[in-house]
């Protein structure tokens, strides 16, 4: 055995290798090889730790020294002071304005305290492309544990009592979803992980895709052993590049330990995985338009029945769940479902990984027991709304859910109580606003995106989200009627009841829920022409308060349409029928003169 | 793969790697090199040591290095620390004496004595 004195850990996630991490770990390896101690020292690379804020993310083991936004040229002085010396370099530890003393220790600091890691167990652990660490971790145990000693049916039941739900939105209990495949016969089932993921702003799993890959092959074996399948496909955008190649690795490497293929430790069970790449459709995510588009057809839903579980993927029998679902799996075969079903609430057991962006200090990738509140989330994980801003809104669900106002801000989630405050689980994306965000714009936002997204098939969906986008604009235009939220609200009902599928009937949520939170937003848009946030372009106007222009001519001459004209040491003036709102005279003025109305 | 075992074989293979990550309280050795301990052979006392541990085939013992304790006279010198009980400083090691203190002390758990920092001397 080799025996490294010191474990140097480094992101290699989306996140930090957008940010140089690869240039870094590059250098580490060369002033480790300099000094003539990579016989003492190891260099890994890790999936993603969560903390994207603060990448690249570098943690020194044993000690468990946190560094973050580690630059490459910071590699000299971490290998000369930190492993020769044993001086831990203090000007890139983790430091929290909140925290007096230094925070050193990764579990120490407030952003990991609040989390409970279960899906995201082994990312930022071990190195995602050496099978032999993920073993170490108790890895494939599980699975062996399923072939050599249990039935399909023993299998089945765990995950079933375990409390387990999909992942992915919907929240259907996995153990159910399994229990209808498994009956059906069949000369050939399918187990399909959904990696579609593109709800905007959520990258749960990629991160999982990317960190901890094997976990998902070996859930999949485990489903395919529990249903009867022989064959897995893993659809995955192909705009996931770390991720395709890392489990491009982890089933080469898996096919050569005997873990996926022919007689799976000796049991007589078959099963391996394949990956399908997809391009990027929003709607594919959906399952029966996921499995046209593994069959290579056009990514169109259908409607069911016929549930997957009868007829799926070229009409066989398939599972379809999602990757943080499959994730969790083999942790619940090996740790048993009481220990799963002991996290969470009463009808949502275990964690939830949410992806925290927006308005937010520490924006990363969180995993939180159910039942967590948002005001934890928000304030001890998320660390807080930038620049002391008052916090507005929530959006869970990405463009399907809805938002959470501060009345929301105590319960517990889960699925039932996001569901009972008008919004959704959704596959985790947690989008924060402050007081600056208009809610009628970010409405606006997400419908554009489900009307772009709409793959046309059914009417509802088509013209209906495009008749609603129509009215938005109208309203944030400034040219709102009275009856503009009455129609809204009626065309979001009649899209919600007769769409084909999931994509349609959630997309009216984001307005529905702005509507019914919001309502003073909307109408200030229509009655007063106002945007009280300050965002919507065309019901603004910038003015000169002639008490505090000194006359200086700053704006007037950064005016690109010269809109604004005075004398030098006299106050001056917007002329509103040449500004085009673009805000630069604000940006320039020294003195706080110009105001937004 | 055939068998639990053969998976079981790659787990122990591999867990001294995984384990020096994540394991707490786990016995340290500590080898004090600031510039004095350096100049006066650390380095080579903790070649030594990652030696010994590697011949031995040990796992669950961390070996880190800090700066110089303020006795620059007694370096090399490094301190060894068992979870629960009192640290142990040992002064003037020579990367022979390293290696026995790794047998004796945390494999036999018996300190060496006479090799140990004794401010009543």
């Amino acid at each position: 055995m080799d025996f490294y004195r010191a474990h140097v850990l480094i992101c290699a996630g989306t996140g930090c290798s957008s940010m140089d991490s690869r240039l870094l770990r590059q250098n580490m390896h060369e002033e480790i090889l300099k000094r003539g101690l990579d016989k003492e020292i190891k260099v890994i690379e890790t999936g993603c730790f969560g903390f994207c804020n603060m990448g690249p993310i570098m943690v020194v083991y044993p000690e468990g020294t946190f560094y973050c936004q580690v630059q490459p040229s910071d590699a000299a002085q971490i290998v000369e002071e930190h492993l020769v010396k044993g001086r831990p370099v203090e000007r890139l530890l983790y430091q929290h304005e909140k925290e007096s003393t230094d925070t050193v220790e990764m579990e120490n600091i407030e952003f990991f305290k609040h989390q409970k890691r279960v899906a995201l167990e082994n990312c930022g652990k071990i190195n995602p492309e050496n099978i032999e660490e993920y073993i170490a971790q108790d890895g494939y145990f599980a699975l062996a544990q399923c072939v050599k000693e249990m039935k399909p049916e023993e299998v089945i039941d765990v995950i079933k009592k375990s409390g387990l739900r999909g992942r992915g939105g919907a929240g259907f209990p996995t153990g159910m979803k399994w229990s209808f495949a498994a009956p059906v016969q069949a000369d050939q089932k399918y187990v399909v992980c959904n990696a579609d993921e593109g709800d905007p702003g959520a990258f749960m799993d990629r991160s999982v895709l990317e960190g901890d890959p094997h976990s998902v092959l070996e859930a999949m074996a485990i489903a395919g052993y529990a249903i009867g399948a022989s064959q897995g496909y893993i659809y995955v955008r192909a705009e996931y590049p770390i991720a395709v190649e890392r489990l491009k690795i982890a089933i080469k490497q898996a096919r050569e330990y005997g873990l996926l293929g022919k007689n799976i430790f000796d049991s007589g069970f078959n099963f391996d995985v394949d990956i399908r790449l997809g391009a990027g459709a929003f709607v594919c995510g959906e399952e029966t338009a996921l499995l046209a588009s593994t069959e290579g057809r056009r990514g169109e839903p259908r409607p069911r029945p016929p549930f997957p579980a009868v007829s799926g993927l070229f009409g066989k029998p398939t599972v379809i769940n999602n990757v943080e679902t499959l994730a969790n799996i083999p942790k619940i075969i090996r740790n048993g479902w009481e220990w799963f079903a002991a996290m969470g609430t009463e009808k949502s057991k275990g964690t939830k990984v949410f992806a925290l962006a927006g308005k937010i200090n520490n924006i990363g990738l969180i995993e939180i027991p159910m039942g967590t509140s948002l005001r934890t989330i928000i304030y001890d994980i998320g660390g807080g709304i930038p620049k002391g801003k008052k916090f507005k809104a929530a959006q869970t669900g990405g463009p399907s859910g809805g938002c959470l106002t501060e009345a929301h801000l105590d319960i517990p989630i889960d699925y039932e109580n996001l569901t009972a405050a008008g919004s959704m689980m959704g596959s985790g994306g947690l989008i924060v606003m402050d007081e600056d965000t208009c809610m009628v714009d970010i409405a606006r936002f997400f419908l554009e995106f489900t009307q772009e997204e709409s793959c046309g098939k059914c009417p509802p969906c088509r013209i209906g989200t495009k008749r609603m986008l129509e009215i938005l604009d109208k309203i944030t235009s400034g040219n709102g009627t009275p009856e503009d939220l009455t129609n809204l609200q009626t065309l979001a009902e009649t899209i919600k009841d007769a769409s084909l599928c999931a994509l349609g009937q959630t997309a009216p949520n984001p307005v529905l829920s702005t509507i019914k939170h919001f309502r003073h937003e909307y109408e200030a848009h229509i009655y007063d022409k106002k945007c009280p946030a300050g965002v919507c372009q065309a019901l603004l106007s910038y003015k000169i308060d002639a008490r505090k222009c000194k006359g200086c001519s700053l704006c007037a001459r950064n005016c690109p349409t010269e809109a604004i004209s005075g004398k030098i040491k006299e106050p001056y003036v917007i002329d509103q029928a040449k500004c085009i709102k673009c805000g630069e005279c604000m940006n320039r003025c020294k003195f706080g003169a110009v105001i937004k109305e | 793969m055939k068998s639990i075992e053969e998976l079981r074989a790659i787990k122990e293979r591999n867990k001294g790697d995984v384990v020096s990550r994540n394991e707490k309280g786990v016995p340290t050795i500590n080898v004090h090199m600031g510039t004095c301990g350096i100049a006066a052979g650390a380095r080579e006392v903790l070649t030594a040591i990652m030696d010994e541990i590697k011949t031995r085939n040990l796992d669950k013992i961390h070996v880190v290095q800090s700066g110089c304790p303020g006795m620059c006279i007694n370096e090399p010198m490094l301190t060894v620390t068992i979870p629960g009980e009192k640290p142990y400083v040992y002064i003037k090691v020579t990367p022979e004496n390293a290696k026995s203190i790794v047998l004796r002390h945390l494999i036999n758990k018996q300190p060496v004595q006479e090799w140990l920092l004794n401010l009543d001397k």
